[in-house]
């Protein structure tokens, strides 16, 4: 189209000189676009560079620094890498994420999945269910924390309370090392699985309805149309929902410092909590960058891996 | 409960079975939507109800359901006891002004990448979409300091500045401006419009559905917001009411009762947007996923 418009200007220019002035109006009208293209994008690319593109490279700068924000920084090359190895909370952390991220990942997907099969039917109500199940989302994860935190509570709480009509003893939801963590992971889903439903619906009603009809005719049941044709057709759906729940759980914060702050005895302390501990609470922020640096990596690695798996199998 | 759908001509005996298999599969799909919907709906609802209690019931076991007595002064206490006011007033002037200087900007870079021709745009898109793939616990601590070299640690341009750049909504925009016809820039252009013109009379009107679920969506997201205010906000008059009500929870730690009166109030304003805008909501959702 850009040479196509140039060619036809050229040969204009040597055929009449009127056209001269339409081809100087045109350079101008370029020149003009340039500029207003550079200066609509600067605030946006300076912010993103800033604060998006330059903490990166910093990050790592940092980290290879003894530093805790108010005395001068001190160069100690890869001693935080080193440090970080040997550090038996950061590895706890890492395995906790990871077991967090085992757990969430499948499950979330599972359910969301699940909703949005329920929701996508043809029968009356489900409207009225797919807005219900989505309430959760806009509330804060501050919020949602706190209420559960209210439910799980030891002496007053309501599941406590439901769990003893059955005959169940008491049990410290968020203050036991066992129990912590699952009870996080379902305050958790229960957060994100409307969002996840909305998606899952999305991706749903893309899948042309000619499949299932196709299927009928050849006599699939509902559970081989769910695995020959939803769950291969939800593909690129899922890889969205995956990867974005598998970089989210990595990171999880709000929930856990809300409702445990890493305890009880670190467990449930995952990387980002451990992080903002240190950079935050004992200000070794060259040692917290290490650590983010780190998970940083860890994320990237998967993230790939994620893309690759699902390619593979296209 | 009818299904519309006609059954298949078969001996009478299988379709009935299949008809029956229908309706039980149709029975199953409301059970186990109204269990769903009271599991996500019940947290609140028990959040609602304890914000009415007073603290001698909120302290009671085994819980009673319904307030025996409506304590509102809960709500009076939450905003005597603590400066609450104040951190609705700073959510709601943070979350506003993100919203509003992000959705100038996006829209303006969005533009520039889908309409105006230059060299290096493409170059610069891609850098830009790339930062989508940042994850923030890396920028956390740069940002914090380059904030705070800034002189902004505990004022409002720490809440506000970093919060606006974000490729997603810059994203979504091009999207929008690439698939707007362009006749419509053609005419702006003959009447001698000025590429920022053409923006602001054309595209920009044109684009005010999708800059509305952007609005909506910011605007939740940083009212929302807890871990970057936590980390540049100091005093107590610099406090978001996500901060707000997380420290509120911790100092008052046993009092359930005001601390289900902070999040109910803090829960408001989503509750609010989704009641009244929820397609837009949806929407965003659904471009969020959009790949």
């Amino acid at each position: 189209m850009d040479n196509f418009e140039k060619t036809a200007l050229g040969s204009a220019q040597v055929e009449r000189p009127r056209a001269k002035k339409r081809a100087s109006y045109r350079s101008s009208r370029r020149r003009s676009e340039a500029i207003t293209g550079y200066l609509f994008l600067l605030p946006d690319a300076l912010g993103l560079f800033v604060f998006v593109i330059v903490p990166i490279g910093y990050a790592f700068f940092i980290s290879l620094h003894d530093w805790n924000a108010l005395s001068p920084m001190r160069w100690t090359g890869f001693d935080n890498y080193v440090d970080l190895w040997y550090d038996r909370r950061f590895w706890s952390s890492l395995r906790i994420t990871g077991l967090y991220t085992i757990i969430y990942v499948p499950l979330l997907y599972a359910i969301s999945l699940g909703l949005a099969l329920l929701v996508n039917q043809r029968l009356p109500l489900m409207n009225f269910f797919r807005t219900i199940f989505f309430i959760p989302v806009v509330l804060s994860l501050v919020v949602s924390s706190l209420m559960w935190k209210y439910i799980f509570d030891e002496r007053v709480g309501l599941l406590n309370y439901v769990i003893g009509l059955v005959g169940i003893e008491p049990q410290a939801w968020l203050g036991s090392v066992e129990l912590a963590l699952p009870s996080i992971i379902i305050v958790s889903i229960w957060i994100q699985m409307g969002y996840f439903m909305v998606i899952f619906v999305a991706g749903l009603q893309d899948i042309s309805a000619l499949f299932y009809d196709a299927a009928k005719i050849d006599g699939a049941n509902h559970w081989q149309q769910f695995w020959r044709i939803t769950l291969p057709l939800l593909r690129p759906t899922s890889l969205f929902v995956v990867v974005i729940s598998l970089i989210g759980s990595f990171q999880v914060f709000d929930q856990i410092w809300v409702m445990t702050r890493g305890g009880p005895a670190d467990a449930t302390q995952v990387t980002v909590v451990y992080i903002y501990q240190q950079a935050f609470q004992f200000f070794n922020l060259g040692y917290g960058s290490a650590m983010a640096f780190a998970l940083f990596i860890v994320i990237m690695v998967f993230s790939l891996v994620q893309f690759r798996v699902f390619r593979s199998v296209d | 409960m009818v299904h519309a759908q006609k059954p298949l001509r078969k001996t009478p005996q299988t379709s009935q079975r299949a008809r029956a298999k229908l309706s039980i599969g149709t029975l199953l799909t409301y059970a186990l939507c109204f269990v769903m919907a009271i599991i996500t709906v019940f947290p609140f609802i028990w959040m609602v109800l304890g914000s009415l209690k007073t603290a001698a019931e909120a302290a009671q076991y085994p819980p009673t359901f319904f307030p025996t007595e409506v304590a509102w002064s809960n709500y009076v206490e939450v905003f005597t006891s603590t400066d609450f006011l104040r951190y609705i007033f700073n959510s709601f002037f943070v979350a506003s002004v993100v919203t509003f200087v992000a959705l100038i900007f996006h829209a303006m870079a969005a533009y520039s990448l889908a309409r105006l021709r230059f060299p290096g745009r493409n170059g610069l898109f891609v850098i830009i979409i790339s930062t989508l793939m940042v994850p923030f616990s890396i920028t956390l601590i740069p940002s914090f300091i380059i904030v705070r070299s800034l002189g902004w640690f505990d004022t409002y341009a720490a809440l506000i500045v970093p919060a606006i750049f974000n490729a997603f909504g810059i994203f979504l925009l091009r999207q929008f401006y690439l698939g707007i016809p362009r006749d419509l820039e053609e005419a702006a252009l003959l009447d001698g419009d000025t590429p920022a013109g053409i923006f602001w009379h054309v595209a920009l009107p044109l684009s005010r559905p999708i800059l509305a679920t952007l609005a909506v969506f910011f605007w939740l997201a940083n009212w929302n917001n807890y871990l970057w205010p936590l980390i540049v906000t100091q005093s107590p008059e610099m406090r978001v009411i996500q901060v707000g009500i997380a420290s509120f929870a911790g100092e008052y730690s046993t009092q359930w009762q005001l601390i289900m009166a902070g999040s109910t109030i803090a829960a408001i304003p989503g509750l609010i947007l989704y009641i009244f805008m929820q397609r837009y909501l949806i929407e965003g959702i659904k471009l969020s996923g959009l790949k």
